[in-house]
């Protein structure tokens, strides 16, 4: 991610002088200790420069070029302005896409996060035994797995034979069982069950590691200081492990929005469009609806929605220097 | 540090039930592959006769051979190529530290966290346009390029915090650039560069959008694509279904289980330098 040394702002010392370029090397406390012609680190860097160039940053301005006509993929574009982007915040069907990804934020990101707290909080003591020593191993197994995979082993658990309905069945809930992921009004929650499973193992153990690195000295002050477990948790173990939520909470976020394998396979969008996302949106207006010009806009936007839901979330949880 | 005896047992409790949370959906996707093909099986009940057979009528509805073939050679196509370029460039930003490097990283930065969906469609057309659209190039090049951003910034991150003194020393003895980075650049970079090549052999071979979008022909899809294939298929028959992902599943976890210490290092790095 972004860090705060990354803006095109010299770098330590008379970097920014001018002069510089032919032999950096040989002027004392300039940032290069390498004497080297100044095309030679444009040499190195140009390959992945180019690879990134063609394949992303240019599809990047494709898109949002093609956002602002209407093409059917096929014959000749017509100019629209802004209408496409207008679509994207009016129709219903496409804004319902967006108001979804936020709402999965609740389950791939917010649950994980808070439960894997609470988790990480509750093992860090045995966090070295042999039992968390293979545990370490079995939960990152759903992030190893090609999350399609994830997707039918629990369209499987959430059907209206599977496992979830056996287990609520056995405790007497007999009443609520159903097809979980077809009911329009689970279908969205049992989606997010699924990004919740994939997600809660990583986040347990980034949140367990960030815990290992804190002094244990501020728990032995905070314990004579005489907080229980609970204090201790919210006075210590949150605020030393900004860092970690952080990356938890960014990681977590971008799966939300722009989730598609899960979607695709689970519920392909529906029923109805109750779990129809972004991702899965574009890919039916670009390829079933030959509609490309809106799935560009809506394209547009995911990216921006990353963006805005991300950035803020590095600047609150970067470490101050 | 004395730990309470209440807490430790708390503490074995939640693992105890995190480990089921994460391991019972493939307990059920297991029994269910072992019941009778066509059959309609409630979710965990053992077979009254365990059919072994199924895996293997998976294994050839699957096409399973044809699909190990085609995603080993799209991470053959992708990894090594991806791996040089981003050493290259990372060696670049971080140690030769040429002029305008600030405004380069800044450029890999911003594709750090691109949804994939967010190009998918130029760069159909644009695949589409080179005439490779149907061929496995279709996935290989689109991925190196997308797996730049992250790759770059994780060898950047390594060749950052090299001392310059290393390099002075060698260019004493008359190596050049190329020879400098080769000789004694690139084996101090290894830990780094293969926790890298984990991560991307695994984001390649389970990568799922491009596959579908990209390319028709399952036989010539990445492992994950082929899966989807696979349930569109077969979606009816659940005991088929389920060992068929078993088994579609099985390669990624194989390799992560061999390699489960640098897996899980790397993925934990990856997540908080990504």
């Amino acid at each position: 991610m972004t860090s705060p040394s990354t803006g095109p702002k010299p770098g330590p010392g008379p970097a920014g002088a001018p002069g510089r370029g032919r032999r950096p090397g040989l002027r004392p406390g300039a940032p290069a200790g390498l004497r080297t012609r100044w095309w030679v680190g444009w040499a190195f860097a140009a390959p992945a420069l180019a690879a990134y160039a063609v394949f992303v940053l240019w599809p990047m301005v494709l898109t949002a070029q093609y956002s602002l006509y209407q093409w059917n993929g096929i014959g000749p574009s017509t100019w629209v302005g802004l209408d496409n982007y207008g679509r994207v915040f009016t129709d219903p069907e496409l804004l319902d896409t967006i108001l979804n990804a936020i709402r999965l934020i609740v389950f791939f990101s917010v649950i994980p996060v808070l439960l894997g707290l609470a988790i990480a909080a509750t093992i860090r003591r045995i966090a070295a035994s042999r039992l968390a020593v293979v545990a370490r191993t079995v939960v990152f197994v759903p992030q190893v797995i090609p999350l399609v995979a994830a997707g039918i082993t629990w369209s499987w658990l959430l059907s209206s034979d599977g496992l979830v309905n056996q287990l609520l069945s056995a405790i007497g809930l007999g009443g609520v069982t159903r097809a979980w992921l077809g009911d329009l009004s689970t279908a969205l929650p049992a989606v997010g069950v699924i990004g919740a499973w994939v997600q809660l193992g990583l986040c347990t153990l980034l949140l367990l590691a960030g815990m290992s690195r804190i002094d244990p000295a501020l728990y032995e002050a905070a314990r004579l200081d005489g907080a229980g477990p609970l204090r201790e948790f919210f006075s210590v173990t949150v605020p030393s492990l900004r860092q970690e939520i952080g990356v938890c909470v960014t990681v977590t976020v971008i799966s939300a929005l722009a989730s598609f394998d899960i979607i695709y396979i689970s519920t392909q969008g529906g029923p109805g469009n109750s779990t129809m996302v972004p991702g899965l949106e574009i890919f039916y207006q670009a390829f079933s609806d030959r509609e490309i010009g809106v799935a560009s806009a809506l394209a547009v936007v995911l990216m921006a929605l990353v963006l805005l839901c991300v950035l803020p979330v590095q600047r609150l949880t970067r470490e101050r220097p | 540090m004395i730990v309470g005896k209440r807490e430790a047992w708390t503490g074995r409790v939640f693992l105890v039930l995190l480990m089921a949370f994460t391991i019972v959906p493939f307990i059920s996707l297991f029994v269910t592959a072992l019941h009778p093909s066509g059959s309609y099986p409630s979710g965990l009940e053992w077979p009254s006769e365990p059919r072994w057979g199924n895996f293997a009528d998976a294994f050839r509805a699957a096409h399973m051979g044809d699909l190990l073939w085609s995603s080993t050679l799209i991470v053959l196509g992708v990894v090594p190529v991806s791996l040089v370029l981003a050493t290259m460039a990372g060696f670049a930003l971080g140690h030769l530290r040429m002029a305008g490097r600030h405004l380069v990283f800044l450029m890999f930065v911003l594709g750090l966290t691109l949804p994939f969906e967010g190009i998918i469609t130029p760069l159909y057309y644009l695949v589409r346009d080179m005439g490779l659209l149907n061929t496995r190039w279709a996935i290989i090049l689109p991925l190196i390029g997308l797996f730049m951003p992250f790759a770059v910034y994780w060898m950047r991150a390594h060749f950052i915090n090299l001392p310059d003194d290393l390099s002075e020393a060698a260019q004493l003895d008359g190596a050049n650039v190329w020879q400098l980075f080769w000789r004694v650049h690139v084996p101090l970079a290894a830990p780094a560069i293969s926790s890298l090549a984990i991560l991307l052999f695994l984001w390649t071979w389970n990568q799922f959008l491009l596959a579908i979008v990209l390319v028709d022909d399952p036989a010539k899809r990445t492992m994950a694509g082929a899966l989807g294939a696979f349930q569109g298929q077969w979606g009816t028959d659940i005991p088929l279904l389920c060992a068929g992902s078993l088994l579609i599943l099985a390669p990624t976890l194989i390799v992560f289980l061999i390699f489960q210490r640098r897996f899980v290092s790397a993925l934990l790095q990856g997540s908080v330098k990504g």
